[in-house]
């Protein structure tokens, strides 16, 4: 419970910068994810932050600013539950980049949240296009541990972390076994390893093996570790061949608290029954269609649609594709679910479902659900209101309420465009246009 | 971080072979001539030939697979220039559209297709592809796209390195892909010679090769070559290093072109001269500057397409196309002065530090100055939804006040790209005599709700999604998990 109110301290205290506002919002198709049919003609109220109403016969209380959402959809915030917005402002310059510590010392307790910069051009680059929340995941470096990663708002402020070490990232499949030097069970020896010494820090040894390899983990590593041990913290288990996610499903024999997420899963829909009956989540690249590597062979389209169904929490996330620049994408990403389902001999989702992967499934995964993920009384006011269908690729949002505040529609790209729109010769140079 | 490899290498591949012209007989190489009778220029009677640079040593043996006179009904059709037929027809026949219009006539053995609430487009070309150079899966041993071993390769050709068997291509041709330009990456200055293939599976490279279609240049600027050789400590270490580069190579190449000319103009009279010492690099460029050849620059940044615009007149040549041109709007109205056409991503951006300009709206700009856009993919995920990347252009150009239609919008998936790639008499709109290139959509392409249902090339329906057995699986997925499987 404690837990529970410090998030929703940080909801609130990170986003809310201005005054309250009580905003209602009128007149749209409301999504509220937490019913798969829609509200038409529908109203959302947001006051101080929260959602405060939502239906179809709402009144406007009496002060508020109203936007008009006639002939518009409503949806929540989109959460996309993998990527790492905030933590590079150019990829390649790598001054400028805190996704993975190639040298470090250290590798379960980086915390990312040091990282996150909340004026990164990405962050309102892709708040503007309707996602509004996001898992922020370092990646590993030396070890199969990645360290700790957060969950963020898109908010115009100065803290977005609502979540800091929100999860362990470790990986174990081909990457991982690189990582570990060199094999899969050197992998999974060292974090198995790890995790029995955690149990018990104060006995454990840290001395170096007298390999070439520094010793995989100290006691701050060791430490970072203990609230995975005990199921406080999730862990994300990058895994995608088949084999493999039966064996992360097999660890939880020896660490039975282990609150396992699986993220990559390209060959989940060949244990999707025993991913359901264990009740681990994925996050998952839903376009994911190549034999690319040899752990994905299995890759299909239909993967997201054939878990679902076999009753596995399916949420996606940007991994591997520009996940600190393009975690806007998310929502091509589940409006192809949509096409898949159409497709003869598919596996997709219901339009309903899709959403639900980019909303609820995340919130749920991370254990934010009761503030975040529909549109209902009561949870954080992170609302957005469509020019039409959120998954038509040539719509957009026309509003974004982020903790309950408007955020401007505007990033350093809307600047160049505008800067650029009608290019003719100018009588001064285009730096002064602005 | 995969793409930011393939952009990283350019290679001019320059082919010559060379050959004795009017006997067809063996490498003539360095071998001193006389006139060729047939010059029919005088006194010599010698019986000698020309040595002569065969520009087409590795032929396509693609032929167009049978396919069925097929009308098709209904349908919404985006004719790939810019007009739209509603509830229109198009009849293919013998590998060609033999006609496109409200209604046409078809011949009573036609297949006929009912294409109501369905959309019939050109087939979608991909103007940078690295399919097959960098196959699935992606392992070091099939990394065969950048030759980094020098930044001048314009002696390697992509198609020497084209894997037929990559599962990639399958995936495109599912997705409305019929053609595909396979260029070296963008590690070096000049990467080598590019390559145009059709989607059709085959054995052979030359199995998939575009009949006719002309081999391209690849070169790139900016940061990729200067950091692969600059970290090796060895130019180019800068963008200075880059143009040095490149300018040094065609002065050689310039050359190299007036030895040939020479040489050629003297055996063609008769006189006696000796063929000039072949050069596999330098054959490329002489290509380009005899115009055979096209030029594909990989160019992030304004200001150095305009610095390479210059560089082409010095040197006499043209620029087919900028690519990946993150900045081509803020040059649009200088690109389509000087006809040069942008491929570009819809919203790429960021990765590196001269892409970090990008906007949304940069394809729509370029339209909309009167430029030749194209939407490219650079990626074997992107090229199976490049009529969605248009679509994310198109809604963003539009929200910024532009005006353009759907059917204008699919010049840049179709006729566009071959322009650029010099195969718009070919392909690339739904004209009669054209290639019969067409995909049937089961909705409005420009939605992701919507797949391509069946594919077309040269009149053969090579993918049909209602037809399990027109699904193709390379050789590398037979017997491994999902084979066969809806991908």
């Amino acid at each position: 419970m404690k837990r529970a109110a410090a998030i929703a301290l940080a909801l609130m205290c990170s986003t809310v910068a201005a005054r309250a506002e009580t905003i209602a919002i009128v007149g749209g198709t409301v999504h509220t994810v937490a019913n798969p049919q829609p509200i038409e003609n529908g109203t959302v109220v947001v006051r101080d932050g929260r959602i405060v109403a939502v239906g179809q016969n709402v009144a406007v209380p009496a002060g508020a600013r109203v936007i008009d959402a006639a002939g518009k959809q409503v949806t929540p915030g989109m959460f996309n539950a993998f990527t790492a917005v905030g933590l590079a402002d150019v990829g390649a310059v790598r001054e400028s980049n805190d996704i993975t510590a190639r040298n470090a010392d250290y590798a379960a307790s980086l915390d990312v949240s040091y990282a996150v910069n909340p004026k990164a051009v990405p962050i309102a680059v892709t708040r503007i296009d309707g996602v509004t929340r996001a898992v922020v995941s370092p990646q590993p470096g030396q070890s199969v541990f990645g360290g700790q990663g957060a969950l963020i708002h898109m908010g115009d402020a100065n803290d977005v972390v609502f979540k800091p070490r929100a999860f362990q990232f470790v990986a174990l499949g081909e990457y991982g076994g690189e990582l570990g030097g060199g094999t899969r069970p050197a992998a999974y020896a060292e974090f198995i390893n790890a995790l029995k010494e955690a149990r018990n820090v104060s006995k454990a040894q840290f001395v170096a093996t007298g390999g070439q390899r520094a010793p995989i983990y100290n006691r701050a590593d060791l430490e970072a570790l203990q609230p995975v041990l005990n199921g406080q913290t999730p862990v994300v288990i990058w895994v995608e061949r088949a084999a493999d996610i039966r064996q992360v499903l097999g660890l939880r024999s020896q660490f039975p608290q282990l609150r396992i997420i699986i993220l990559g899963a390209s060959e989940g829909w060949m244990v999707a029954n025993e991913l359901a009956a264990a009740r681990v989540p994925v996050i998952i690249n839903s376009l994911q269609n190549q034999p690319d590597t040899f752990e994905r062979l299995g890759s299909t389209m239909n993967n997201a649609g054939r878990m679902a169904a076999a009753g596995v929490t399916v949420a996606l996330g940007t991994m591997a594709r520009d996940e600190s620049h393009q975690a806007r994408l998310v929502l091509q990403d589940a409006a192809n679910l949509v096409g898949q389902a159409r497709v003869p001999g598919g596996t997709g989702m219901s339009w309903a479902d899709a959403l639900k992967a980019i909303t609820l499934n995340p919130a749920k995964i991370f254990g934010v659900d009761k503030d975040l993920g529909t549109l209902e009384p009561g949870k954080v006011g992170d609302v957005v209101v469509w020019s039409g269908d959120p998954f038509d690729l040539m719509q957009a949002p026309t509003n974004v309420l982020i903790a309950g505040k408007e955020v401007k529609l505007e990033s350093r790209q809307t600047k160049l465009r505008d800067r650029y729109l009608g290019l003719q010769g100018e009588s001064l140079p285009l730096h002064y246009r602005y | 971080m995969k793409h930011i490899l393939l952009c990283m290498s350019a290679l001019l591949a320059l082919s010559a072979c060379a050959t004795t012209g009017s006997s067809g007989g063996g490498q003539g190489s360095g071998s001193s001539t006389g006139a060729a009778s047939k010059a029919g220029n005088g006194a010599s009677l010698t019986k000698t030939s020309v040595v002569r640079i065969d520009p087409n040593p590795y032929p396509s043996t693609y032929q167009p697979y049978p396919g069925a006179p097929t009308l098709i009904r209904g349908a919404t059709i985006l004719d790939g220039k810019g007009g739209q037929i509603e509830n229109g027809e198009i009849l293919l026949r013998d590998g060609k559209i033999v006609a496109v219009g409200q209604t046409v006539e078809a011949p009573g053995d036609a297949v006929v297709i009912d294409g109501r609430g369905k959309f019939v487009t050109p087939g979608v070309i991909d103007a940078h592809s690295h399919m097959g150079n960098y196959a699935a899966p992606g392992v070091q041993a099939h990394s065969d796209g950048n030759e980094v071993t020098g930044p001048v390769t314009a002696e390697v050709w992509a198609e020497h390195g084209v894997w037929p068997q990559d599962p990639q291509f399958t995936r495109a041709l599912a997705a409305g892909v019929t053609t595909v330009h396979i260029l070296p990456g963008s590690a070096n200055l000049f990467g080598g010679r590019g390559v145009t293939l059709k989607t059709v599976p085959s054995r052979t490279m030359q199995g998939m090769k575009f009949p006719d279609a002309p081999y391209s240049v690849k070169m790139a600027c900016g940061e990729n070559p200067k950091r692969v050789y600059g970290g090796r400590n060895q130019p180019p270490g800068s963008r200075m290093g880059n143009f040095a580069g490149y300018r040094q190579t065609w002065a050689r190449a310039t050359e190299y072109k007036r030895e040939w000319d020479d040489y050629t103009a003297k055996a063609e009279k008769g006189e006696k001269a000796s063929a000039p010492k072949r050069d596999l690099e330098l054959d490329t460029l002489m290509g380009v500057l005899n115009g055979e050849i096209t030029v594909q620059h990989h160019c992030y940044r304004a200001d150095e397409m305009a610095n390479v615009i210059d560089m082409s007149k010095e040197f006499g040549y043209k620029v087919s196309a900028f690519h990946h041109g993150v900045e081509a709007y803020k040059i649009a109205d200088l690109l389509a002065k000087e006809n040069i056409c942008a491929a570009l991503w819809a919203d790429w951006w960021g990765f590196k530090m001269e892409g970090y300009d990008g906007i949304k709206e940069n394809i729509p700009f370029v339209h909309a100055a009167g430029g030749c856009a194209i939407v490219h993919s650079d990626d074997p995920n992107g090229v199976q939804r490049l009529n969605q990347e248009a679509a994310k252009a198109l809604g963003a150009g539009n929200r910024a006040g532009l005006n353009i239609s759907k059917a204008e919008a699919w010049k840049w998936l179709s006729l566009n790209p071959a322009k650029a790639l010099k195969i718009d008499d070919k392909t690339g709109s739904l004209d009669a005599g054209k290639m019969a290139d067409v995909v049937l959509w089961n909705g409005d392409p420009f939605s992701a709700y919507s797949r391509a249902e069946k594919v077309w090339v040269d009149g053969a329906l090579l993918f049909d999604a209602n037809n399990p057995k027109l699904r193709p699986v390379a050789d590398f997925e037979l017997g491994q998990p999902g084979e066969g499987d809806a991908k």
